[in-house]
C-alpha cells in the first residue's frame, strides 16, 4: 500500500491545486478541510433548523398534534444534539482550520493527515446520529441525556444507543482536532509571532482546544458507563443497583458547562478580529482580552453544578456554585467592554460582518444577564426547566455563537472564495435574522416566567400561553427565512459576485496578506512578524490604521520559488480508517451476526470495522508524509 | 521519568508523520524548538488525566456502596475485602513499576546510539507489561470464579470498569512497544529517532502513575469498616447530592 503513495511524493504539483472528487477525498490541506467542515456543518444547521421549525409548528397553538409526544421528544433531542455537536462546534472548527494557520503564518496544521481524519470521523458521527431516523430510533432523552430517561427500563429501543455511540464518535473527532490545533498554535507560528502578538482568534482557537481536550473526557467516561448500563446490564445510574442517577448529571455538566464556552469562545474570537477592522482601531485591551479568555476557560470548570440547583445538593454546594457562576460573569463582562472600547471614537464601517459582530455584542449581553439571574439558586428554582432557560441559552448560543459565525462567514468569505458576498442581501440577511431572532426568543422569557415548562409537547388553552407562542412561531419562520437569504447570497456570489482583492477590508492580520483565495502553500515566503496587527504595521507603520497615511512601501521580500515548497502528500488512509471506525460504531447499533470469543460477544461488524481502522492507521504511519 | 521528559535536544527526531518537527525534509523549525508530536502527547496525557479522573471519581463515589447495601440486606457479595488480594496485586504493581525503569533504560540506550540496548530494554518493558496484563487476566478470572462479574454488584461494575480501562491502556502500550521493537529489528529506530521511543515512554510512565493511584484507592485503603477517608469523602459527596 505504501508503494502507491510513494510516486506521489514526487508527482505532487503544488503550485496548482488538484481538482476533482478524489483530490477532496484525499486532501490534507487545512483550507480544504476547513471548507468541508463548514459546508457539512451548514447542512446540519439546516437540518437542525427544520427540526426546530417542526417543534415551533407543534407549539404554535394549544393542543395541536402536528407530531406525537414521542416524536416531539425525538425532535427536541435531535435539534439540540445536532445544533451543538454537528452544526456549531464543527463550524467553529471550520474557522479554526481555515483561518488560524493563515493567521499564524503556517503552511498547514501540525498533523495534516490527522486533521483529515478528524473531519471524516466527524462526518461518520453525524451520519450515525441521523441514521437513527431511518431505524425509527431517533434519540429521545434530551441533548443532556439525563438518567434514568436513558435507562433500558424506560427507554428499551435503540434510540439512546444511537445517541451515545454517535456522541462518542463525535467526541473522538473533536478531541483529535483539538490536539492538532493546540500543537499548531504552540508550535507552528511564523518567526517573530510571539504569543502576545498572535491574533485573538488564534488565541481563542488555542483556549477552546484546551477546553475541548480537558472537558470531553468527562462525557466520554459518562457515556462509557451509560453504554455498560445499556449493553452489559450494569447499574451505574440505577438507584436500585447501588448506582446514582445524579452521577450522570455531575459528569455531564463537568463536560457541559465548559462545552458552552467551547461553543461561544470561537465566536468571541471572530468578533474580536472584526470589530477592530471595521473601527479602524486596534483591539482595545488586547492583553486583558487574552487574560479574560483564559480566566473564563479556567473558571468554566468550577461552575457545572449551577445546572443542578434544583436537585437538592444542599445549601453549601448551592452557595459555592452560585458564587463561582457569578464570578465567571466578570471576565465575560470585561470582553464586552473591550469591544465597546474598540468602537469608541473609531471610524465605524457597518458592513454585514460588522453588523453581525455588533449584533453578537448586544444580544450576548441579554443572554449573559439572564444567566446571572438564574445563577442565584432561589431565582433558578422558579426558572429551571421553563422556557426562560430556553430564552437564556438561545441568546448566548444564537445571539452569541451563530451571529459570530455569520460575522466570520461574511468577513472571511472573500478570502476563502475570492468573491465578496453581496452587501445588500447581507443587510437583509442580518436584519431579518436580528428581528426574527428577537421575535422568537425574547417572548420566551415571558412565557417562561409565566410557568411554561420546556420539553412538553403541548399546553392547554387556559394556560394563556397561546398568543405568545403563535408570535414566537412566526418569529421562527422569519428567522428561518433569513437563512434562505444567506443561501441565495452565497449562490449568487459564487456565480458572479464581485471579485475580492487580497485585502478587501483593509484588515489587520496576515491572512489578508496572501492572495484570495490563498495558494496551496499559503505564503510564498513565510512572513516575519514584528508587531501585533502585523498587516496594519506593514501598511501604515507608526501612523496607525485609522490614519489613512500609508507607510513607505516596505522592501519587497525575497520570493521563494513555490515549487520548492514542501507540502504534505494527500492520503486516503484517514478516510479509510474513519470508515472503519464508522463500521465499528454501526456494528453496535444495527442487527448483525454476533461473534463469540471466550467471554466476549461481539457483533461481527465491530471487529471488522476495528480491523479496517487499525490497519489503515498502521499503513498511514508508514506512508511517506512528505 | 524526569530524564525521559527532559531530553529536549532530541527534538528533531525523524518525524515522518507530521510537518511540525523534522527538519530533514526542509520544514521550518518549530516555534518552541520542541517536536510537535511530543507536545501532542503531553496534551493527550492531560486529557487522559481527566478521563481517569472521571472514572476514579466514579469509583470513589461508589466505594463502600456494595457493603452498605449488603449490610442493609439489599445487596449481594462478593465484597471488596473478601476478594481483593493485596499481596498478589502488590507484586504485579511492582512488576509494572519496574517496567518504567526498563523504559528509561531503553530511551537512554538509543540516545547513546546503543541499538542493542534499546532492543533489550524495549523487549523487557513489553514483557513486564505483558506480565502485568497476565496478572490482571488471572485476577479477573479468579474473581469470576468467586462470583464477581461486571454486573454482580456496584463494586464489580466500578472495579472492572476502572481497572479494565487501565488494562486497556497497558495493552495499547505493549502493542506500541512491540511495534517499536519490530521497527528496530528491521533497522528502523536510529539514534536520531530516539524521540519515537521517548514519546512511547511518556505514555508508558503515565500509565504506570495512574496504576499507583488506582492501586492505592482500590486495593490499599481498607473497605471493611468504612474508613475515615471514605467517611469524610461521604460528607463531601452528600454536599453535592451524591452518596
Ligand atoms: C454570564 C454567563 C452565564 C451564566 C451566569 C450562565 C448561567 C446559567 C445557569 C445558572 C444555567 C442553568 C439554568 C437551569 O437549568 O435552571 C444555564 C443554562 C444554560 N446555559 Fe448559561 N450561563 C452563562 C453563559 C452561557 C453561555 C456563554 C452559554 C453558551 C454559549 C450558555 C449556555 C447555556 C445552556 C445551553 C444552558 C441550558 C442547558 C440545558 O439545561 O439544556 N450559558 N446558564
Ligand atoms: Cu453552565
Amino acid at each position: 500500500m505504501a508503494s502507491i503513495a510513494q510516486p506521489q511524493v514526487m508527482a505532487q504539483p503544488i503550485t496548482k491545486p488538484a481538482t476533482g472528487l478524489w483530490s477532496w477525498l484525499t486532501t490534507v490541506d487545512h483550507k480544504r478541510i476547513g471548507i468541508m467542515y463548514g459546508v457539512t456543518a451548514f447542512l446540519f444547521l439546516l437540518l437542525g433548523g427544520v427540526e426546530a421549525l417542526i417543534i415551533r409548528t407543534q407549539l404554535a397553538r394549544p393542543n395541536l398534534d402536528v407530531v406525537s409526544a414521542a416524536r416531539y421528544n425525538e425532535l427536541f433531542t435531535m435539534h439540540g444534539t445536532t445544533m451543538i455537536f454537528l452544526a456549531l462546534m464543527p463550524m467553529s472548527v471550520a474557522f479554526f482550520n481555515y483561518v488560524m494557520p493563515l493567521q499564524i503564518g503556517a503552511r498547514d496544521v501540525a498533523f495534516p493527515r490527522l486533521n483529515a481524519y478528524s473531519y471524516w470521523i466527524f462526518l461518520g458521527g453525524g451520519i450515525i446520529l441521523n441514521l437513527s431516523w431511518f431505524f425509527h430510533a431517533a434519540p429521545n432523552a434530551g441533548w443532556y441525556g439525563y438518567a434514568p430517561l436513558t435507562s433500558t427500563s424506560w427507554n428499551p429501543g435503540r434510540n439512546v444507543d444511537f445517541w451515545l455511540i454517535g456522541l462518542q464518535v463525535l467526541g473522538v473527532a473533536s478531541m483529535l482536532a483539538a490536539f492538532n490545533m493546540i500543537v499548531t498554535v504552540i508550535n507552528m507560528r511564523a518567526p517573530g509571532m510571539t504569543m502576545m502578538r498572535m491574533p485573538i482568534f488564534s488565541w481563542t482557537t488555542l483556549i477552546v482546544s484546551i477546553l475541548l481536550v480537558m472537558a470531553f473526557p468527562a462525557i466520554t467516561a459518562a457515556l462509557i458507563l451509560l453504554a455498560f448500563d445499556r449493553y452489559a446490564g450494569t447499574g451505574f445510574y440505577e438507584y436500585a443497583a447501588g448506582g446514582d442517577p445524579l452521577l450522570w448529571q455531575h459528569l455531564f455538566w463537568v463536560f457541559g458547562h465548559p462545552e458552552v464556552y467551547i461553543l461561544v469562545l470561537p465566536a468571541f474570537g471572530i468578533v474580536s478580529e472584526i470589530i477592530p477592522v471595521f473601527s479602524r482601531k486596534p483591539l482595545f485591551g488586547y492583553s486583558v482580552m487574552v487574560y479574560a479568555t483564559c480566566a473564563i476557560a479556567f473558571l468554566g470548570f468550577g461552575v457545572w453544578a449551577h445546572h443542578m440547583f434544583t436537585v437538592g445538593m444542599g445549601p453549601t454546594a448551592n452557595a459555592v456554585f452560585a458564587g463561582s457562576t457569578m464570578l465567571i460573569a466578570i471576565p465575560t463582562g470585561v470582553k464586552i467592554f473591550n469591544w465597546l472600547g474598540t468602537m469608541v471614537k473609531g471610524s465605524l464601517r457597518f458592513t454585514t460582518a460588522m453588523l453581525f459582530a455588533v449584533g453578537l455584542v448586544s444580544q450576548f449581553v441579554i443572554g449573559g444577564l439572564s444567566g446571572v439571574m438564574h445563577a442565584s439558586p432561589p431565582v433558578d428554582s422558579q426558572q429551571n426547566d421553563t422556557y426562560f432557560i430556553i430564552a437564556h441559552f438561545h441568546y448566548v448560543l444564537f445571539g452569541g455563537t451563530v451571529f459570530g459565525l455569520m460575522a466570520g462567514t461574511y468577513f472571511w468569505f472573500p478570502k476563502i472564495t475570492g468573491r465578496l458576498l453581496d452587501e445588500r442581501l447581507g443587510k437583509w440577511n442580518f436584519w431579518m435574522a436580528f428581528v426574527g431572532f428577537n421575535a422568537t426568543f425574547f417572548p420566551m422569557h415571558f412565557v417562561g416566567l409565566a410557568g411554561m415548562p420546556r420539553r412538553y409537547f403541548t399546553y392547554s388553552e387556559d394556560s394563556g400561553w397561546g398568543p405568545w407562542n403563535l408570535f414566537i412561531t412566526i418569529g421562527a419562520f422569519v428567522l428561518a427565512t433569513s437563512f434562505l437569504v444567506f443561501i441565495i447570497n452565497v449562490v449568487k456570489t459564487l456565480r458572479n459576485g464581485e471579485v475580492a482583492s487580497d485585502d478587501p477590508w483593509d484588515a489587520a492580520t496576515i491572512e489578508w496578506a496572501t492572495s484570495s483565495p490563498p495558494p496551496v502553500y499559503n505564503f510564498a515566503s513565510i512572513p516575519e512578524i514584528t508587531h501585533r496587527d502585523q498587516l496594519w504595521w506593514d501598511k501604515y507603520g507608526d501612523h496607525g490604521a485609522g490614519s489613512g497615511v500609508e507607510r513607505k512601501a516596505p522592501a519587497p521580500k525575497e520570493q521563494v520559488d513555490p515549487s520548492s515548497i514542501h507540502l504534505p502528500n494527500p492520503s486516503y488512509f484517514p478516510l479509510v480508517s474513519a470508515f472503519g471506525f464508522f463500521i465499528l460504531a454501526l456494528g453496535m447499533l444495527i442487527d448483525n451476526p454476533v461473534l463469540t470469543i471466550g467471554l466476549l460477544h461481539l457483533p461481527i461488524l465491530v471487529p471488522i470495522g476495528g480491523l479496517i481502522m487499525v490497519v489503515a492507521i498502521y499503513a498511514w504511519a508508514f506512508e511517506p508524509a512528505g | 521519568m524526569a530524564q525521559a521528559v527532559a531530553t529536549l535536544e532530541t527534538a528533531h527526531g525523524g518525524g515522518e508523520s507530521h510537518i511540525g518537527g523534522a527538519d530533514h525534509s526542509g520544514h521550518p523549525p518549530t516555534s518552541t524548538g520542541l517536536d510537535s508530536r511530543k507536545i501532542a502527547m503531553w496534551a493527550f496525557l492531560a486529557s487522559d488525566c481527566m478521563f481517569f479522573g472521571s472514572l476514579i471519581a466514579m469509583y470513589m463515589i461508589y466505594r463502600g456502596e456494595a457493603e452498605r447495601l449488603y449490610q442493609a440486606g439489599q445487596g449481594i457479595g462478593p465484597l471488596p475485602h473478601e476478594i481483593l488480594d493485596i499481596p498478589y496485586t502488590s507484586i504485579s504493581a511492582f512488576v509494572l513499576l519496574m517496567s518504567s525503569l526498563t523504559m528509561v533504560l531503553a530511551l537512554a540506550s538509543i540516545q547513546k546510539g546503543n541499538v542493542r540496548g534499546l532492543r533489550i530494554w524495549l523487549g523487557a518493558t513489553a514483557l513486564l507489561g505483558a506480565v502485568f496484563l497476565g496478572g490482571q487476566f488471572f485476577e479477573f478470572t479468579e474473581f469470576k470464579h468467586e462470583g464477581l462479574g461486571l454486573t454482580t454488584n456496584i463494586f464489580g461494575s466500578s472495579f472492572f470498569t476502572l481497572t479494565g480501562f487501565h488494562g486497556a491502556h497497558v495493552t495499547i502500550g505493549v502493542i506500541w512497544l512491540m511495534s517499536l521493537l519490530i521497527m528496530s529489528l528491521r533497522g528502523g529506530v536510529r539514534k536520531d529517532q530516539a524521540l519515537n521511543v521517548e514519546i512511547a515512554g511518556l505514555y508508558w510512565h503515565f500509565v504506570d502513575i495512574v496504576w499507583i493511584v488506582i492501586f492505592t484507592l482500590v486495593y490499599l485503603i481498607p473497605y471493611d469498616e468504612i474508613s475515615t477517608i471514605t467517611h469524610e469523602a461521604e460528607g463531601a459527596l452528600r454536599q453535592i447530592g451524591l452518596g
